[in-house]
């Protein structure tokens, strides 16, 4: 095992008093912009909220007419992308508490709960503190292949491996109920670390929303659609039902029958279809949302570049010990604003896992600082485009589904952005 | 959680018709999209626009809001808890309801006056506007006018002290009932008289309400002494006083000594906690999950204590009234800031707001 830590420690060259002084420096931009939080912030995330929700609703009504195949296709797009917006920028940012200083209790990760199946709850427990606190350490940080896949070659191989293409491909597909399931620590659970009575309560908690999710996604949507479907065909061609006839049916008796089986029959012909339709355009747009937030989840500590820590590496880890270890344990992308909007600014990982409860709209402000320190500590800063860290994260899970394996090489201390562009 | 505003008084059936479709909207509720066209509809918080601010002598302001539901009344003395959004933060105030119950255009008011040094004062004195949207919390309170008038009324009140009494006064002009009322009103100096008109012209249309007005500026300040003089048949009436602390300690006494103390109702004009004259010693909090100290000096409360040292405190009215700045002691001596009264907790759940320090008090935040 030890053969393969070849990768020499990213800051062995700092000493105690060094780290001591780069904790005061990321303390104080923490610091600097937890005071200069303001009207300003509030307005963005009341507006990316209110954002969300338009184009929720936008998708909704599109989808009413989810027969005809460009309001399928537009409505689904909206849909997906609200679900993004929700997911990540509002939803992952509002559970780490990023916005619980403006004291409003409806944006607080003490109320918060997301168009997922997760539950906030346990999202809070395995993300907030497992995942933030034990970063990147092999054995701790159970997002380190999500205990299913084998992302970094010190983990031991196992034949079960040689799938972990085919099942990251279900996992990408579906990925929400894959971190639900995550959430329940299996590991935990197996070890008898984790009491019945707290499974009990989490899968609860998980088929609670999940019977929510699917209710509202793949039964009252499409209902909705399938009812005003059958509204406007009724409207637009009304059926060819005279009223001598109707009071002729009704004298021979048999108005009521008749008319409730013509009216079922209207309703499955049109309705069935535009159930169908809503009902496929909800998958749809769930499965483009699980597809995106997979892909940007795992370009955040699975590229290449980041480096992992065994247990007897973090022992006695100082402040600056930690900072530097969710530094160098995060990888960035390269993007435009609409990109890091998009992907809830998971493109500023390391700014994102440096500070876990700075508003996420802040990280772009913040990232010359950050690369400045790298550059003086002599640290690497992370970061590539997204083509590139999501190519070097899916060569990983491909060859480390097999035996062996060594750690990719690193690129070393933050040169400036000059040097960095000049070299790749 | 952060604190939240009351729960409106909407109608039972528009609750039923939105959590019958709650489903279709989760984890949202149908209420998150309507409030996008106007965020008075919520039925989960009570919220009012500010219809126009009037400013008052004496650095103060009145400042007229109109409900998004049917103002669910309030008796003219008691307070309502006021939530404000100042630079992005959500701020919470218990403010006396100035306003009369019975309005015929529904408006509700409160008359902050400006405290030097305050956040939410200054913010709605001078720089709070018409059409911005507020959150009203419950309506509390136990300084009101008896359900009956058996006898005649006395108020005693000193600066900014005439807020409940305002409410009462509008009240009983309206209902005709000043036909026995002596007041008795302080304040600095002859220019700064909150509703010192509006008191006047109450004056001259009543014959029953007779104003004893006091500036303490050039007469000194009023003490229970004066009453002989000012009301010779003060032990007679049920008696209002609202003012600071010394004031009305000072009242208190009297009664008990000369008079009959159950016809005495006392309100704090404004529940200040703290102050430079503070007892006690103060102390360390620890906020343990957090491992940071925070210094408390005597007169501060905990929540203040944890503020200053970075630490993001729930908090809400900070004077005791809504209870969202509780969090568990897991040991050590507290003062009540209010009463004084220091007692020692194990694993007990506080109010921040209004408990200090005294000696080292370990915190689980």
């Amino acid at each position: 095992m030890s053969s393969q830590t070849a990768v020499t420690h990213p800051f062995a060259h700092l000493g105690e008093e060094q780290l001591a002084e780069l904790a005061r420096e990321f303390d104080a931009i923490h610091d600097q912009v937890r005071g200069d939080l303001g009207e300003r912030d509030r307005r963005y995330i009341k507006g990316v909220i209110r954002l969300h929700r338009q184009i929720a609703v936008a998708g909704r009504v599109l989808l009413l007419g989810s027969r005809s195949k460009v309001a399928w296709t537009a409505g689904t797009g909206c849909l997906a992308i609200a679900k993004i917006l929700e997911n990540m920028e509002i939803g992952h940012n509002v559970l780490h508490g990023q916005w619980d200083w403006m004291n409003d209790p409806y944006i607080h990760s003490s109320t918060w709960d997301w168009d997922t199946a997760s539950t906030s709850a346990a999202w809070k427990h395995s993300h907030n503190f497992i995942h933030h606190t034990y970063t990147n350490i092999r054995g701790k940080d159970k997002d380190l292949g999500y205990e299913i896949m084998r992302i970094d070659p010190h983990q031991k191989w196992h034949p079960a491996y040689l799938a972990q293409p085919f099942y990251n491909l279900l996992l990408m597909a579906f990925f929400e109920w894959g971190v639900a399931v995550h959430d329940l620590d299996v590991e935990a659970i197996r070890s008898g670390e984790k009491p019945m009575k707290d499974v009990w309560h989490d899968i609860k908690g998980i088929s609670g929303k999940a019977r929510d999710q699917i209710l509202k996604d793949y039964v009252g949507w499409p209902l909705v659609s399938a009812l005003a479907q059958t509204a406007i065909s009724r409207i637009t061609s009304p059926e060819p039902r005279s009223r001598l006839k109707v009071l002729a049916d009704k004298a021979r008796g048999r108005s009521r029958t008749g008319a409730l089986r013509a009216q079922f029959d209207a309703v499955r012909a049109d309705g069935g279809s535009a159930f169908a339709a809503t009902f496929w355009a909800d998958f749809t747009a769930n499965i483009i949302r699980n597809l995106w937030a997979h892909s940007i989840i795992f370009c955040g500590h699975f590229p290449d570049q980041t480096y992992t820590f065994g247990q007897d590496e973090v022992r006695d880890e100082t402040r600056g010990g930690w900072y530097v270890r969710q530094l160098v344990g995060a990888a960035n992308i390269t993007g435009s604003p609409l990109f890091h909007l998009m992907s809830g600014n998971l493109g500023y990982q390391v700014e994102h896992h440096l500070f876990p409860d700075m508003p996420s709209s802040r990280y772009a402000e913040i990232a010359p600082r950050v690369k400045d320190i790298c550059a003086r500590y002599g640290l690497p800063y992370n970061t590539g485009p997204f083509s590139r860290q999501l190519g070097t994260v899916h060569r990983t899970i491909l060859r480390l589904a097999f035996p062996g394996g060594k750690p990719r090489p690193k690129p070393g201390p933050y040169r400036g952005e000059e040097e960095t562009r000049r070299a790749a | 959680m952060a604190e939240v505003g009351m729960r409106p008084p909407a109608s039972p059936l528009r609750r039923r018709a939105l959590r019958a479709l709650r489903w279709l909207f989760t984890p949202l509720r149908p209420d998150d999209y309507l409030e996008l066209i106007n965020p008075l509809w919520s039925t989960r918080e009570l919220r009012g626009r500010v219809e126009r601010v009037e400013p008052e002598r004496g650095g103060a302001a009145t400042v007229l809001i109109r409900p998004g539901f049917d103002w669910v009344g309030h008796r003219p003395g008691q307070y309502v808890r006021l939530g404000v959004v100042i630079n992005g933060v959500h701020h919470w105030r218990a403010y006396s309801l100035t306003s009369s119950p019975d309005r015929p255009d529904g408006l509700i008011s409160v008359t902050p006056k400006k405290v030097d040094g305050g956040v939410v004062s200054p913010y709605l004195v001078e720089r709070a506007r018409a059409g911005e949207v507020v959150r009203l919390g419950e309506v509390e309170g136990s300084f009101v006018l008896p359900s009956k008038l058996d006898r005649g009324l006395l108020f005693v009140t000193a600066g900014s002290g005439i807020t409940p009494v305002m409410s009462m006064l509008r009240h009983l002009d309206l209902e005709d009932g000043l036909r026995d009322v002596v007041h008795l009103h302080s304040a600095r100096d002859a220019d700064g008289v909150t509703f010192g008109d509006e008191l006047a012209d109450l004056e001259k249309r009543h014959d029953g309400f007779r104003l004893e007005l006091r500036i303490t500026g050039e007469d000194g300040r009023l003490t229970p002494d004066d009453l002989d003089t000012l009301c010779p048949d003060w032990r007679e009436r049920e008696a209002y006083c609202c003012g600071p602390g010394e004031l009305l300690d000072a009242l208190r006494k009297h009664w008990k000594r000369h008079g009959d103390a159950d016809l005495l109702h006392r309100e704090r004009f404004q529940p200040i906690v703290g102050g430079d004259d503070a007892d006690g010693a103060g102390g360390t909090v620890r906020f343990t999950h957090k491992n940071l100290d925070a210094e408390c000096p005597p007169g501060t409360p905990i929540l203040v204590a944890g503020e200053n040292a970075g630490v993001d405190m729930p908090f809400g009215c900070r004077v005791g009234v809504c209870h969202t700045c509780v969090l568990p002691i897991r040991e050590g001596r507290i003062r009540d800031l209010r009463t004084n009264v220091v007692s020692e907790k194990h694993h007990e759940i506080v109010r921040t707001c209004i408990h200090g320090a005294e000696g080292p008090v370990t915190v689980e935040l």
